[in-house]
């Protein structure tokens, strides 16, 4: 079985600006795979190119073993493209766009009828199917946008930013969702740029920045790469915290400062002997700490070890 | 009951081409039945011009009112069908900045049929848009000599070369950026389109240098043929000079929106 995707050296330029500055990329079947980043760092790029809207300016580029300028027409005939680039029709209700979906995927009239009302039953819509999508919220629309990539299977289903701008329930659904889609066999590839969404759905991971992929692997790998775990503490007196920082600094590993988010100050421990270390001289210079917890680094915090800037969006702000 | 039910066919072009056509004309349907109000909009300004020429102008250009009429109406008639080509370019750059381009365009399917499915919905506009500027006439007095074959044969023509003229405005539909400006200009070239032209009166009141170019207007051929097909008058060569400029018009413009839109569109990445 070839590849699901399979990308070397891929370049795409907008006049002037390079969106794409050599892609490599390759993703085996039945997995969801997530493509990691900041806005503008290519993602969607990325996905556009893999799903024949855009030419590559150089660079080779199959899906499911086929060439996507060259044999355009197989890729098309085996994958779904939705997200915030690939809309519905608003004018239309949702009923009568997973009907239009199913028959240009090639489905007879009463199929695609029968389809509809049954992707409407499992994706919680069926009480809004005759309703126009212009009244759909955001989460009903997203899962419509989903459904409507389903009408008929694909092998490879591209999802753009998924859950972004929903709420947290929304969210969870979204992730089932495509956890379920994935299960039975169809290889998922997201774009997203948040890193919980990401360590929590995707088998594998790239990170992409500034049109390049920085990094790749499992959520797991990736976080080893940056080395030791986390140390998070909170003070009994936040007046204290410049203090606590300076104290706990040069104990980091290179290039990675304490932090201080809010009340709480975060610093890398190479080992678990460190943190203690750590916690001790706090206590040793008398500043009470109210709580503190040892964890794996997030990605947050691996994107920022990676990248050297904290592009990625925060959780809470979320951006369309 | 699944998630995943049904398979692709591996090299399949979905529902074929004149099924993917047909579906998205059907989508055209749809369209103008949930929004039957835009129709309103269209024949809002050529029922307001039809009834200001005829009671205000009638008299002057033609003796009376009701003579004008006969002379107006299939001016009129040609011309809100060709405002309505604008419209189609319209609904064409709204699927375009919504997005639904790209999921068409990424869908197994014969890649112009969201194009030609677009043109097979407005027929149903331009009978519906027809309908109201004939019953219009007629309850002002429209009487027209050829009578209800007269009158079909020349919405059979009028809309056959509206469907040839809607590919003209398509390149603007691709380019522009946004539902606005297609319209905006759209009717830039669409008014001094019809207004130039035999529609609303007689070009021989005209000067000289203006009668050349309303002579070289298709759009006089097109109101010509009209007005002679509703009247049941010879028609002479302007039935068949509306159709070759019909011709002409897709041989030009379409292999050129073709070429446009399977190539690449301004994406909103």
């Amino acid at each position: 079985m070839p590849p699901a995707i399979e990308i070397a050296g891929l370049v795409k330029r907008f006049g002037a600006t390079t969106a794409l500055a050599g892609i490599d990329l390759r993703v085996e079947p039945g997995m969801i795979y997530g493509l990691l980043g900041p806005n503008g760092a290519g993602k969607t790029t990325t996905i556009r190119v893999l799903a024949t809207l855009l030419r590559p300016d150089a660079g080779e580029v199959r899906v499911l073993g086929c060439d996507v300028v060259r044999e355009a027409a197989a890729v098309r005939a085996q994958i779904s493209l939705t997200g915030q680039y690939a809309s519905l029709d608003e004018d239309l209700t949702g009923l009568e766009n997973l009907i239009l979906v199913g028959r240009l995927f090639g489905l007879p009239w009463r199929a695609a009828r029968a389809r509809a009302r049954e992707l409407l039953e499992l994706f919680d819509l069926t009480a809004s199917a005759q309703a126009r999508l212009s009244a759909y919220s955001g989460g009903m629309r997203r899962r419509l946008d989903i459904a409507a990539g389903l009408a008929v299977p694909p092998k490879l289903l591209f999802l753009d930013e998924p859950t972004t701008g929903l709420d947290p329930r929304s969210r969870v659904q979204v992730w089932e969702m495509v956890r379920e889609i994935a299960a039975g066999g169809t290889t998922v590839l997201l774009t997203t740029q948040y890193m919980e969404e990401a360590d929590r759905l995707a088998q594998r991971l790239a990170v992409i920045d500034q049109g390049r992929v920085i990094a790749e692997g499992t959520a797991r790998e990736l976080k080893a790469s940056v080395g030791g775990q986390t140390l998070h503490v909170r003070l009994a007196d936040p007046s204290r915290l410049p203090q606590a920082r300076a104290l706990l600094d040069g104990n980091s590993p290179a290039g990675a400062q304490p932090v201080q988010r809010e009340d709480m100050l975060i610093a890398h421990a190479a080992h678990v002997d460190d943190a203690t270390a750590l916690l001790a001289r706090l206590g040793a210079a008398g500043i009470d700490v109210t709580w503190f917890s040892l964890a794996e680094p997030t990605l947050d915090e691996v994107f920022f070890a990676l990248t050297g800037h904290g592009a990625v969006t925060d959780e809470s702000e979320v951006t369309e | 009951m699944t998630i995943l039910s049904g398979e692709r066919s591996p090299h399949g072009t979905g529902s074929g081409v004149l099924g993917a056509c047909l579906t998205l004309a059907w989508r055209a349907l749809l369209r103008i039945r949930h929004q039957p109000f835009q129709l309103f909009d269209v024949t809002l300004s050529p029922i307001m011009f039809t009834l200001l020429f005829t009671y205000l102008y009638g008299g002057a250009l033609a003796g009376s009112p009701r003579q004008y009429l006969q002379f107006l109406l299939p001016g009129i008639f040609v011309q809100t069908l060709l405002f309505l080509t604008i419209y189609t370019s319209v609904g064409l750059n709204t699927d375009l900045t919504r997005g639904l381009f790209d999921r068409f365009r990424s869908m197994p399917i014969w890649q112009p049929a969201p194009l030609i499915g677009a043109l097979l919905g407005d027929l149903l506009r331009y009978a519906m848009a027809a309908t109201v500027m004939v019953v219009l006439g007629l309850l002002l007095g429209f009487r027209p000599g050829g009578g209800v074959v007269g009158v079909l044969l020349a919405f059979a023509l009028i809309a056959t070369f509206c469907m040839a003229v809607s590919w003209a405005w398509m390149p603007l539909a691709l380019r522009l950026k946004s539902p606005e400006s297609v319209m905006a200009m759209g009717f830039t070239f669409i008014f001094p389109l019809t207004f130039v032209s035999n529609a609303f009166v007689d070009p021989a009141t005209m000067p000289g240098w203006l009668q050349q170019v309303v002579a070289w207007n298709p759009v006089t051929h097109a109101v010509e043929a009209a007005r002679a097909l509703m009247h049941g008058e010879p028609v002479g060569s302007a039935v068949a000079t509306t159709l070759l400029t019909g011709a002409g018009t897709v041989a030009v413009f379409a292999p050129l929106v073709v070429l446009m839109y399977r190539k690449e569109l301004p994406g909103r990445a």
